[in-house]
């Protein structure tokens, strides 16, 4: 695995190229001249070029995640913006949302510009969000406006949901001024009342507090309502509950700007999974039963939830070598990502390989306001090349996070990301 | 001799073993009856008794049931150790490992804190209450005291009542009871049930006097003070009027019925001192079972090992 300056001109040659913007599927080269697509089409081999076989593979868009955790400033032992690009590239990502819950957290337009400056070598893009409230208090709104304009694209108190209706108001109103999403991390914290799984069946045999669905799904209820109240734009991170699935399919017949997203954990594990008292799925919130799993994946194929994020969210080992009350919530995700949803939702779900890609990729461009329509001659290129029939497992080497809380070590995975093409980078997923 | 290396809690544990360790306890139960209570089953065995948790009887009868089978024993306990000094629960079970021990007798707040520890350490595991998880050894004293009572477990017919879902005695008496064919019912406020409980194979009863009329035994459960009137009961009185298990309520009954308390009692509150001292109670009766069960227990997991050379 390595991470690699484009420095000769690249021709990606013979595999199938997936155009989700466009939903076309056709057989072509692709040559990158200067970091940009130079033409699409078919070419012979020359010298100056660096030939990547692509045959038997598909060539797609760069994967974006709107909701990843790097941990800068404040917690660089658990992730960095350098190494959570390189998980990012591991999985195919070349553009990624980083939440403002770091220490101290993003909430001034000072702390934005601070993030943009630092990730303007990175080796993808980074996009901050800015915090919704000081110090993610629930409080005072920040500064927005100023925010926006060093660069936050959508604002979230990440982690800390906003507990008060009259807050969540605010800065819903508050937003429209710049047009952009409010994410609230929807859980009450009254309801939650300290719970560590999703309460049901497995933790009353397990003996672990529960935080029963409705947590979710009346925090979802009151930020949809209010963001029709005021028109503003909701968007739902981390849907867990096929009560949430509902209420958002119910709200998208009034109101088309309502957008959710979904974990690929949430996709993959049930709280069955829990048995094992595996603090790598200590997460919040928290892996639900069964019968959510399958909502979810149905709300993916009814359109109801518009993309798949990670929540990568890195912790130390210590976090999660220790009893499960004292382990913190989060799994790391960007690297197992594909595998992942490819599994679920292509091989066991019959989705078709394109609408899932476009889960990754122009969906979630599309929510945050980024270019969705990558395949443009002299567009920066963003591809991401994929054997999409691989199976494999997924063990630590594939880790490049700095941490390692990844409860997929030894699951299998269908489907593999073999190389990431961002910002003049390229890296190379192959395991010598 | 059992089928598992640990006793981590009763979900799911087999039912033979269940029953070699109840007849075990009986055998030693003997033992705890002659003049000299010693024999030297265990001899040259090291256990180390961890509790990260208060507990006075679970400790004792866990100590005096090793003295008795002649095991060496360590105690420690979270107050006197580094674990106030910020050590990991991991680096404590290595380091008291490191120190060549054969087995772990642990008391832990965490649900699942045993099994965690399974991953740290080879020694031979026994749970002796994690948080509001299981307590299994409970349990087999309590299925004990209802044997040496009835003759049988099959068919039974007991009542738990209190606080079942902050419960670890409630969890594992269930798994036990039910592997062992007993019908339980459970008996408390609404709110103090755990979700789909009646996904374990028991019903629920909000009408104390119906499980009274129903059951052969009742397992009166401790109600933790501190949970009173703090929302989740309003007050003594109230709970006592709903759920105590008062002398005028059994004698209302007329009827025969068997009385355990796992321990420690709140007189006055979920059973009446008059109860408790009365002739229907058992519960001194499980206090001796308990050392006689866990001297089971350690003897089925911990036995067989030959000291060095003999």
């Amino acid at each position: 695995m390595s991470l690699e300056k484009i420095t000769k001109n690249l021709m990606l040659k013979g595999g199938t190229l997936i155009d989700p913007h466009n939903e076309k599927t056709y057989n072509a080269d692709v040559l990158i001249k200067d970091g940009k697509i130079h033409e699409i089409g078919r070419f012979e081999k020359s010298e100056s070029c660096e030939i990547i076989d692509c045959m038997g593979k598909v060539i797609t868009h760069g994967f974006c995640d709107l909701h990843v955790h790097f941990r800068e400033p404040g917690r660089e032992d658990k992730e960095t913006l350098k190494t959570g690009s390189l998980a990012a590239m591991a999985g195919g990502f070349t553009r990624v949302c980083v939440m403002p819950n770091t220490n101290p957290p993003l909430d001034t337009p000072e702390s934005i510009h601070f993030i943009k400056k630092k990730a303007e070598d990175a080796p993808i893009y980074i996009h901050p969000i800015g915090a919704v409230s000081k110090g993610q208090d629930g409080k005072d709104i920040t500064e927005m406006g100023l925010m926006h304009k060093e660069g936050a694209v959508a604002f979230s108190d990440d982690g800390l949901p906003i507990q008060d209706g009259g807050i969540m108001r605010i800065a819903l109103e508050y937003s429209k001024l710049i047009g952009v999403p409010v994410i609230n991390h929807a859980e009450d914290e009254c309801l939650r009342d300290g719970g560590h799984m999703h309460e049901g069946t497995v933790s009353t045999h397990l003996g672990l507090a529960g935080n029963p669905d409705l947590a979710e799904s009346t925090m979802v209820h009151r930020d949809l309502e209010l963001a029709k109240y005021v028109d503003a734009r909701i968007h739902v991170p981390h849907v867990s509950s096929a009560k949430a699935v509902d209420l958002i399919r119910d709200m998208k017949k009034h109101k088309d700007d309502v957008t959710a997203e979904v974990t690929p954990h949430h996709l993959f594990f049930n709280d069955e999974d829990l048995r094992s008292y595996d603090t790598n799925l200590k997460v919040g919130p928290p892996i639900r039963t069964e019968n959510d799993r399958i909502a979810l994946i149905a709300a993916l194929k009814d359109g109801t939830i518009d993309c798949i994020a990670t929540d990568h969210a890195p912790h130390t080992i210590e976090n999660k070598e220790t009893t499960f009350d004292l382990a913190t919530f989060g799994m790391i995700g960007l690297e197992s990502c594909f595998g992942v949803v490819n599994k679920i939702m292509c091989k066991e779900s019959e989705m078709d390989l394109i609408k899932l890609i476009s889960l990754l990729t122009c969906s979630p461009r599309k929510i945050m306001g980024f270019e969705p329509d990558l395949f443009v001659k002299g567009t920066s290129a963003e591809i991401t090349i994929i054997d999409t029939e691989e199976d494999w497992i997924f063990s630590k080497e594939h880790i490049k996070s700095r941490s390692i809380n990844s409860p997929y070590i030894g699951k299998k995975m269908f489907g593999k990301v073999l190389y990431t093409i961002s910002r003049s980078h390229i890296f190379k997923n192959i395991i010598n | 001799m059992l089928k598992n290396k640990h006793l981590l809690g009763l979900e799911g544990y087999p039912r033979e073993d269940i029953q070699t360790i109840i007849e075990t306890a009986f055998n030693f139960r003997e033992v705890l009856d002659r003049p000299i209570k010693k024999v030297p089953s265990l001899q040259g065995v090291t256990i180390v008794n961890l509790f990260f948790e208060n507990s006075t009887r679970t400790k004792i009868s866990f100590e005096l049931a090793q003295k008795r089978l002649s095991a060496d024993t360590v105690n420690f306990s979270a107050s006197s150790s580094s674990l106030k000094k910020g050590e990991s629960f991991k680096d404590t079970a290595q380091n008291i490992e490191a120190m060549k021990i054969d087995a772990v007798v642990m008391r832990h707040p965490t649900p699942g804190a045993p099994k965690h520890l399974t991953k740290f350490i080879d020694s031979v595991i026994i749970n002796a209450g994690d948080g509001t998880h299981e307590h299994p050894t409970q349990a087999i004293l309590d299925m004990m005291s209802l044997h040496e009572k009835f003759g049988k477990l099959k068919g039974l017919k007991v009542g738990i009542i209190g606080d079942i879902k902050h419960s670890r005695v409630a969890l594992s008496n269930i798994y036990g009871l039910k592997i062992m064919g007993a019908k339980v019912t459970l008996c408390g406020p609404p709110n103090l049930m755990p979700k789909n409980i009646e996904e374990l194979g028991v019903n629920y009863s909000k009408d104390v006097d119906q499980v009274i009329e129903w059951a052969d035994a009742l397992n009166v459960l401790r109600i933790q003070r501190e949970r009173m009137g703090r929302g989740l009961v309003p007050s003594i009185r109230e709970y006592r009027s709903f759920f105590g298990i008062t002398s005028e309520r059994l004698k209302k009954h007329m009827k025969e019925i068997v009385i355990m308390h796992p321990g420690p009692m709140n007189r006055g509150v979920e059973i009446d001192g008059e109860v408790a001292d009365g002739d229907k109670a058992i519960i001194l009766d499980q206090v001796l079972n308990g050392v006689a069960s866990r001297m089971a227990i350690l003897y089925l997991l911990c036995g067989g090992k030959k000291v060095e050379g003999e």
